[in-house]
């Protein structure tokens, strides 16, 4: 069943074709705050990217990482202490909120009690000082967006939690921003509602083609509906890229270890060749030599080596990289997850899908097997400054 | 001693076993008080409140011993005439506006009371609001200290400050400013009031802000609204119960007060209170004392109404109490 996409007025002022450089520039962001202790915490440490145009963007990270901070200052609500936003070439930094093409969906929604849902959406579009019947004819159409035209007259505290915030998702959008920020907006929603509120997410993104810029913590979240996603770290970027590239081609041990299951070998490794033909040969515990395409340095000759246990196979398909002992074996359902001990003690884990749960059983001794592209070589962690 | 008690203890348990159980559950209402804990305090409010009260509108009925004082047992409703027509020596009847110019000064004096307090209070229960909360519960404590001693007394302190001689005159001389009558003055009277009522109206202000969720002033802010629009559009609006509470505890005994236009007016503008007040002093018409008291409870009865109409219908509670 598929939901007829309404005609929104005023939407289509800004199609990315139309305007291909909209786009919003992070440029040096630095913020420090001063903890209760008075020591320096770098919410946000030097961060740029550029977000396109009509992009469905992530900003994911644990919490504490900067991500809500440096929303809070696209939108005007906090203020960074160096670097720069630009909106279109345009410098927002220094505008204050109310100049700023930009609305934000909160976490607590933040609608206002004493106004009704319809009040709380024309909210907006008043302080603006549209004509009334504008106004009007605006706030009916979003009701009909977020499929709510009969709760007009209601209070917030008459709706639901999803209800609530797909009122709170009117309002913002009520606005015409070029860019919609949202804090986390599916935090407080349960499970079920929270699938169905990410697909009609990515519906109003695709309908409005406003670049929308999404807080998360949850990663499952992030890869499911960004366009692409930056992962923060201690107010660091870590990463950014598609869902895939975050996925398949973590840059460090924190994005492989943040993203799904993932399993860390650190193993002795040899570079060979020079130059553009530089290649590293790593050799894991009861394993052929196995050679790398990536290079990164190797101090102290070691490597770490991130692979996904669904990346891993019991039966020959790729290079043979390792072998070890099953220690333990738990069954999932969709897949039978074992642990296997190396020689050196390091376990890995590995899904089993189920045409291949024959003859797996604890105690076994078993090759690994996996495709080179699979083990993927981290760089080595820079130690963070106590 | 034991032994009484342990019979005591013992009859009790026997009590209770000869009884059966209630074949129907009561629900029990956790804090609920049972009937004997809450029959003294009824008692004492009914005498305490509605016993001087049935009193005083019976009085308001009744006619005037001949020597003035007291009341005599006769129907009469001289009281509520004498309030706006008076007779003269021949007989002849005629509207007097006297008393009316009086309840006027009277209702001019509690608005600006309540006018000021207003204006003033907001400012400082939104401060307040937005201060640490350590510092809040400090702040809330030091509004409350005039409550701490006699209204009297402070009001004997503010002639010490307003007198010919006092605090005021002599910041003023050092100044080089010229001396200024302040006391028994319109404005000293003023001044006392609004002193004395302006914690009234910053406590139930403080108190409906302390809730409000400052999220909402950002959400304001995200939608365009400047510091003005956040203001009257968010904050207002949602202090409105706190607001009304207030209003209604300043303007209500500010209409009656007594106190601040004797000892700082000097008496020279005559109010409601001091009207009432020489009504069972020195004129000793105690039936037309009564019948002021009447028509004040009404004025203000009517205005609770309005604003508990207007409460209903805008679905807004008006905390009256802290």
């Amino acid at each position: 069943m598929t939901t007829p996409i309404p005609t929104i007025s005023g939407f289509d002022r800004i199609d990315p074709a139309d305007s291909p450089s909209r786009e919003l520039v992070i440029a040096g962001a630095r913020k420090t705050f001063v903890t209760p202790e008075k020591t320096h915490v770098n919410a946000i440490d030097n961060v740029s990217f550029t977000i396109q145009q009509g992009e469905f963007f992530v900003m994911l990270g644990p919490s504490g990482c900067g991500k809500t901070t440096l929303l809070r200052s696209i939108a005007g609500l906090d203020t960074l202490d160096g670097g720069e936003i630009r909106l279109g070439g345009r410098r927002i930094d220094l505008l204050p909120p109310h100049e700023r093409p930009v609305n934000t969906v909160f976490q607590s929604y933040a609608l206002f009690p004493h106004l009704t849902i319809a009040e709380n959406i024309a909210f907006g579009l008043e302080m603006e000082r549209r004509p009334k019947q504008e106004v009007a004819k605006r706030v009916t159409e979003m009701l009909d967006l977020v499929h709510m035209p009969e709760m007009a007259n209601r209070k917030p505290h008459q709706l639901s939690g999803g209800q609530q915030q797909r009122v709170a998702l009117a309002r913002a959008l009520a606005k015409q921003p070029e860019v919609l920020l949202l804090d986390e907006p599916l935090a407080a929603l349960d499970l079920k509602l929270r699938r169905g509120m990410q697909s009609e997410l990515k519906r109003l993104q695709r309908t409005t083609g406003i670049t929308f810029v999404f807080v998360t913590h949850d990663q499952e979240e992030a890869l499911s509906m960004g366009d692409r996603i930056a992962v923060f770290n201690h107010g660091r970027l870590e990463q950014i890229g598609t869902p895939e590239e975050i996925y398949e081609k973590p840059a460090s041990h924190f994005v492989a270890d943040f993203i799904g299951e993932t399993n860390f070998v650190t193993t002795p490794a040899r570079r060979l060749g020079t130059g553009a033909e530089e290649r590293l040969e790593v050799t894991l515990p009861g394993g052929s030599p196995i050679t790398l395409p990536k290079v990164v340095p190797t101090p102290g000759g070691t490597v770490t080596l991130a692979i996904r246990p669904e990346r891993l196979s019991l039966s020959p398909a790729g290079e043979r990289f390792a072998s070890g002992r099953i220690v333990k074996l738990v069954y999932m359902g969709t897949d039978l997850r074992c642990t296997v001990a190396l020689a050196d003690g390091t376990e890995l884990a590995v899904r089993v899908p189920p045409p291949f749960h024959d003859g797996i059983r604890p105690e076994a001794e078993v090759s690994l097997y996996a495709d080179t592209a699979a083990l993927r070589p981290l760089l080595p962690e820079v130690q963070a400054a106590p | 001693m034991t032994t009484g008690l342990s019979t005591r203890t013992g009859a009790n348990t026997l009590e209770r076993r000869a009884t059966p159980p209630p074949p129907k559950r009561r629900s029990i209402r956790l804090g609920q008080l049972s009937w004997p804990g809450t029959v003294p305090a009824l008692i004492v409010a009914t005498l305490f409140t509605l016993g001087p009260l049935a009193i005083i509108v019976m009085f308001s009925f009744l006619s005037r011993p001949a020597q003035g004082g007291g009341v005599v047992y006769e129907f009469t409703l001289e009281p509520y005439v004498n309030f706006l027509f008076q007779s003269d020596f021949l007989g002849n009847t005629m509207f007097d506006p006297r008393y009316l110019v009086v309840f006027g000064n009277s209702i001019t004096q509690a608005l600006i009371t309540t006018l000021v307090c207003l204006a003033l209070a907001f400012p400082i229960a939104l401060w307040i609001v937005t201060r640490p909360e350590k510092l809040q519960n400090m702040l809330v404590l030091l509004i409350t200290i005039p409550f701490w001693t006699n209204l009297l007394v402070r009001t004997y302190a503010w002639m010490l400050i307003l007198n010919d001689n006092g605090v005021a005159n002599s910041g003023a001389q050092a100044l080089g400013l010229p001396k200024m009558e302040l006391l028994y003055t319109p404005f000293a009277s003023q001044l006392g009031l609004i002193y004395t009522f302006l914690p009234f109206m910053v406590l139930p202000i403080y108190a409906s802000l302390a809730g409000f969720d400052f999220r909402l002033a950002e959400a304001a802010y995200d939608l365009g609204a400047r510091k003005i629009a956040v203001m009257r559009r968010i904050i207002v609006p949602l202090a409105v119960p706190g607001i009304l509470a207030g209003v209604l505890l300043v303007f209500m005994p500010a209409l009656g007060s007594f106190v601040q236009p004797v000892l700082l007016g000097g008496g020279k503008v005559l109010l409601i209170g001091n009207l009432i007040a020489s009504q069972f002093g020195d004129a000793r018409n105690w039936p037309f004392g009564a019948a002021l008291s009447v028509i004040i409870l009404v004025m203000l009865m009517v205005a609770l109404l309005v604003i508990a109409r207007y409460s209903r219908k805008s679905g807004k509670a008006v905390e009256v109490s802290l």
